[in-house]
């Protein structure tokens, strides 16, 4: 194990906290990406829709499948035909996910602007706002309270126990969870990336160790592809939940 | 278990180690419920797109919901375990 000398994990904040860029206070490496997957997003479509023909080609066909995928597969799937209203907002949500997401496997950038708190906690308290404004426009304050805390069909003896469970799930654990679930599979990505990569390096050795470097390399391949796979269904995951908890704010029994 | 305890108390005395310890424990633990449920939801999901083919869109839908929220405590877990490890 000597030989693995060169092998030292750096400390956490190394991997995730960066220098303020271009001279402003509070605008990172992060911020940077931020506002380049919202620019990545803006031109996509912009191009996409610069010259509509009958039949597309390019660009705007990967647009036409990329809003066919979510009015069929997020939309269709929970709200039914009345979400349709909700698909520019969520198509517009799926796609920085997306990008915010893809930048982790992209070279010399290698840093998914979802892995800090900053950004995933922002959507998820919109969404939660969102879900329950909905819910109390549509059904007053009274009753959307009702509907989310009073499940039908419970005898009215385990309201003592139902109506605080609900209360936490729906108030508390949905934005939280909602938050968490995209950070800390982002941030877990990008630590096994880490791992791999670092142990590939410290095995890059004149010595003995080097008929080792196989086995972290195709490790590194294998999560490569795995990390392709969470970063789409994370921001997968992350638009059909928005889409189910507004759905359910807009219609109680469904 | 004695001296596993001894361990923890030896290691108590720098309790960064004794974070350390708490966090791969606590983290393995929390992979465990998580691990049985996500093999549920799948077997179930694959068993009834078996079944019923052209049902398999919906399914497949339903089934990454389910995973989403079987999957939160793992995450929540290993949330825990960066915050033990690293602060």
């Amino acid at each position: 194990m000597a030989m693995l000398g060169a092998l030292s994990f750096p400390p956490i904040e190394e991997l995730l906290e960066w220098k303020d860029m271009f001279g402003i206070p509070g605008f990172n490496k992060v911020s940077l990406l931020c506002v380049l997957s919202s620019l990545i997003v803006i031109v996509f479509f912009l191009m996409a829709g610069r010259r509509r023909e009958l039949v597309p080609r390019g660009v705007q066909n990967i647009a036409e499948s990329t809003v066919e995928f979510v009015e069929n597969s997020i939309i269709m799937q929970t709200m039914g035909p009345q979400g349709l209203y909700w698909l520019p907002f969520l198509l517009t949500m799926f796609t920085f996910l997306l990008v915010a997401n893809l930048f982790e496997l992209v070279p010399v950038i290698q840093f998914p602007a979802t892995a800090r708190m900053a950004i995933p906690f922002p959507l998820a308290m919109f969404v939660f706002v969102l879900f329950i404004a909905m819910g109390v426009k549509r059904q007053g304050v009274g009753g959307y309270l009702k509907a989310t805390l009073v499940p039908p069909g419970v005898p009215k003896g385990l309201y003592v126990l139902v109506v605080p469970i609900e209360l936490f799930s729906t108030f508390l654990m949905r934005p939280f969870s909602l938050a968490v679930r995209l950070f800390a599979n982002m941030l877990a990505g990008h630590l096994l990336l880490v791992t791999f990569a670092l142990l590939s390096a410290a095995l890059f050795t004149k010595s003995i160790m080097i008929v080792l470097l196989p086995l972290p390399v195709a490790m590194l391949v294998a999560v490569t592809v795995f990390e392709l796979l969470v970063a789409v269904l994370q921001a997968f995951i992350f638009t059909i939940l928005a889409a189910v908890y507004i759905g359910e704010a807009m219609n109680p029994q469904h | 278990m004695r001296n596993l305890f001894e361990l923890a108390l030896v290691l108590g005395q720098q309790e960064k180690g004794l974070g350390a310890l708490g966090a791969g424990i606590g983290y393995g633990a929390a992979a465990i419920g998580p691990g049985i449920g996500i093999g549920y939801v799948v077997g179930n999901a694959i068993t009834a797109m078996a079944r019923q083919p052209e049902a398999a869109g919906m399914v497949r839908t339903t089934m990454f919901l389910g995973i989403a929220f079987t999957e939160a405590l793992a995450l929540i877990g290993f949330v825990v375990f960066i915050l033990l490890k690293f602060t």
